[in-house]
């Protein structure tokens, strides 16, 4: 059966263990994160927890049950399949030799996104957007010459009903 | 009032109704230990802690209540793993109590520390480390309702030193516990029943598949009466074992790796198979693409996760075994079942056929005792009364096979990590739950050596525990293993230096008796079972007898060895 990818929005008690607990069901049972972001909600007692997976369908299926099984779990929605907003921000350290730097400006520009870090020999530029949004500016930055990538991982959430 | 951390711990042990720990003092609970001597809980001291578990694990399912166990930080807590692992993968409700070192050294690599609520994460339902005192009289109640609710399962209290110590003003709390993040679902959805009633109105080879979860929901009863009302023949895995009689005409034994012919034979061809508390093991199904591959099957389980995780369902239910059970019982009311009778004739016909065609059987021998046989005398000679615990191996499924369960709650064995060293602890402790109960533990020479230091421990509380050993000088089910599929190379199972164990139980203050031909068995067995002491029964066994039937790994359990 097919892998695809997943958006897990998990929402959990907001007590220390409670991340070792999730990231130690993934490993321990051999699921996969290809990325997992955490922070506190507006409820300080709750923290939301988005992780991307891959896995077939019965597979993905015994992923969730296994996540709500722990017992500080609140909540966990699958945002795959339904009408959501997906969002990542990454940092891009690139070369920026002067015969770049125009170039370089206008692919941020029409990626909407912006310079953050200047030097002499390289530019650092702030972005956020989906996954195949980064996927695309990063690869047009390649041939330039990337230094270095910071991402944060998606996080994401259902579109409200209009 | 004002009290101690370990003062609020003893208060809060007795409102969940505790009676019995089985424990080990150290350091980091002395003050505990200090507490628990002003009080009258009956503390029964083991020799290891890993026996502590093993012990609440027994005391648990011998009396249904939750077991508790409580030991010291670092080396204490470690060696109390094993046992809290097992007591996971079973299900059985323990509450494992651990001193920590005090708050503000964790982290530190202060003497005798351990990240113990780490190292058991994923072997326990749930654990706490109880940082401030604050938070201990709700984390106590919390573990007992999240260890023996749902699905039961160990839950993990690690108390630092400083909290033992702390004062509090403490007034037990009375509210419901009310966790927002688990509720346990034990109603069934009623419309998935209706559907199980339609299957079972037309199925002409169905079957029930029981397992632990009738045990540990007390199920047995409904299970009997939901059976016998639709004449569906049963099999059960080796941890429900007694959830239905084993001498009921309807019982076709123990399916899986070491089940009876006519309930694998059963489990290829049935057009419906109703599995109730059962999460489908590797033991049970071999090869999962055969696994009851012409059947609709029904699975009925209070974890989401147990179904769809092996085998795939058509109709799950979610929910409690003795609830859906008298559920479906009350619909059954209402059923057409004018033509059971009739339905059924063919079926049963050929369940009795595959029984004659391949019963249990061994070669008798009247020079060398046979195993088997000193399990057939151990039922007969205690009428199938006895609570039954084991090791693991050869002798675990001996037991299984040859002690026929009518009851539930009376065969306690280590079956999903399959613990060698479980069953003396284990005996311990349901003899500690069921003093007027007969306790014998099903032994091998090998897995007896792992927590033998346990006599004492019955001895000091006089618990007269009887450990009948299968002596075959090997550790038996390995060379067996060693013997079908690797040419006979006995690479280190011999058991050929073991202690005397005649004399080992003497040097304990035990009973030694020893059987090395068959007509001895009898008479040690009588000697031994009706003393009122603790006792070792050693009996030389034929060396290399196997256990069958035997399914290869792997394999579809139709591919039985005989
Ligand atoms: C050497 C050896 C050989 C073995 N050979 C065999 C063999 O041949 N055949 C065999 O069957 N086993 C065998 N076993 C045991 C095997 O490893 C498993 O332990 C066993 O099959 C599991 O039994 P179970 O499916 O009943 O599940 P359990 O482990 O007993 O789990 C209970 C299930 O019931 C559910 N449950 C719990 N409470 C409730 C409730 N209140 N309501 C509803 N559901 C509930 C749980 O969620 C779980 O899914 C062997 C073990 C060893 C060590
Ligand atoms: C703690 C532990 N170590 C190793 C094993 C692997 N193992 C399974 S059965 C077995 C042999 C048991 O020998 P014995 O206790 O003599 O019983 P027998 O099979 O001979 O009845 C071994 C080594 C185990 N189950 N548990």
């Amino acid at each position: 059966m097919n892998e695809e990818k997943h958006v897990l929005s998990i929402m959990v008690d907001n007590q220390p263990g409670v991340l070792s607990r999730i990231a130690g069901l993934f490993s321990g049972r051999g699921y996969n994160i290809e990325s997992l972001c955490v922070a506190e909600t507006m409820d300080s007692v709750v923290s939301r927890l988005t992780i991307v997976t891959k896995a077939n369908l019965p597979l993905i299926e015994q992923i969730k049950k296994q996540i709500n099984k722990l017992i500080n779990v609140i909540k966990v929605h699958e945002l795959t399949g339904s009408d959501y907003v997906e969002r990542e921000m990454a940092l891009i350290k690139v070369n920026a030799k002067p015969e770049h730097k125009a170039e370089i400006l206008r692919i941020v520009d029409i990626f909407r996104g912006k310079i953050v870090d200047v030097g002499t020999e390289h530019y650092t530029i702030e972005v956020t957007g989906t996954d195949g949004k980064l996927k695309a500016l990063l690869s047009l930055l390649k041939p330039i010459g990337i230094k270095e990538i910071a991402r944060t991982g998606a996080i994401a959430m259902f579109r409200e009903g209009k | 009032m004002k009290l101690t951390g370990a003062q609020i711990l003893m208060k809060m042990l007795k409102e969940e109704g505790v009676d019995t720990i089985f424990g080990y003092p150290g350091g980091a609970v002395i003050d505990i230990y200090d507490e628990l001597s002003r009080t009258d809980f009956r503390h029964i001291l083991v020799r290891h802690e890993q026996g502590a578990a093993h012990a609440a694990d027994g005391y648990a399912r011998a009396s249904g209540k939750v077991g508790v166990c409580l030991v010291t930080s670092g080396p204490g807590a470690t060696n109390a793993v094993t046992g809290i692992a097992s007591a996971y993968i079973d299900s059985i409700p323990i509450v494992i109590i651990t001193g920590q070192v005090p708050t503000h050294l964790i982290g530190n690599d202060a003497f005798q520390e351990v990240d113990i609520v780490g190292i058991t994460r994923p072997c326990t339902k749930h654990n706490y480390l109880v940082s401030k005192i604050e938070d201990l009289g709700r984390i106590i109640r919390e573990a007992f309702y999240i260890a023996r609710s749902g699905r039961p399962g160990p839950v993990l209290i690690d108390i630092p030193k400083d909290v033992a110590r702390g004062m509090l003003a403490f007034k037990v709390p009375k509210e419901e516990i009310r966790l927002k993040s688990y509720n346990p679902t034990y109603q069934p959805n009623m419309k998935q029943l209706q559907k199980v009633i339609k299957l079972i109105e037309k199925a002409e080879s169905p079957m029930i598949f029981a397992g632990g979860g009738i045990i540990l929901s007390g199920a047995a009863k409904e299970l009997t009466e939901f059976a016998r009302t639709t004449q569906i023949p049963v099999t059960a895995s080796l941890m429900g074992l007694g959830g239905f009689p084993g001498s009921d005409p309807l019982w076709m034994g123990m399916l899986g790796m070491h089940g009876t012919y006519r309930a694998n034979m059963a489990t290829s061809v049935c057009d419906l198979m109703i599995a109730i508390g059962v999460r489908f093991d590797d033991r049970v199904t071999g090869k999962t693409d055969a696994f009851a591959s012409q059947a609709k099957i029904v699975h009925v389980d209070i974890d989401p996760t147990s179904i769809r995780k092996n085998v795939p369902v058509s109709i799950p239910v979610v929910g409690d075994c003795k609830i859906t059970l008298n559920a479906l019982n009350e619909l059954l009311k209402e059923a057409d079942l004018s033509e059971l009778a009739e339905n059924r004739g063919k079926w049963l016909k050929q369940i009795q056929d595959w029984k004659r065609a391949a019963k249990l059987k061994y070669q008798h021998s009247d020079k060398v005792i046979k195993p088997q046989y000193v399990i057939e005398k151990l039922y007969e000679l205690t009428k199938g009364e006895a609570i039954i615990t084991t090791e693991v191996g050869q002798n675990q499924i001996w037991a299984a096979q040859y002690y026929h369960f009518d009851k539930p709650n009376h065969f306690i064995t280590s079956g999903g990590l399959g613990v060698m060293g479980f069953g003396l602890p284990a005996a311990i402790g349901a003899q500690a739950a069921c003093p007027d109960k007969l306790v014998v533990d099903v032994a091998g020479d090998g897995s007896i050596q792992m927590n033998i230091q346990e006599m004492a421990t019955a001895i000091q509380h006089r618990l007269p525990v009887k450990v009948v050993i299968l002596n075959n000088r090997y550790l038996g089910m390995v060379r067996q293993w060693q013997e079908l599929f690797y040419d006979k190379r006995y690479s280190h199972t011999s058991m050929e230096f073991a202690p005397d164990f005649v004399k080992l139980a003497e040097a304990y203050g035990a009973l030694g008796l020893r059987a090395t031909k068959p007509e001895e068995v009898e008479s040690v067995l009588r000697e031994g079972l009706f003393s009122d002491r603790t006792v070792i029964m050693d009996f030389k066994v034929e060396p290399e007898e196997s256990v069958y039937p035997m399914v290869p790994a792997g394999a579809p359990i139709t591919e039985m060895l005989l």
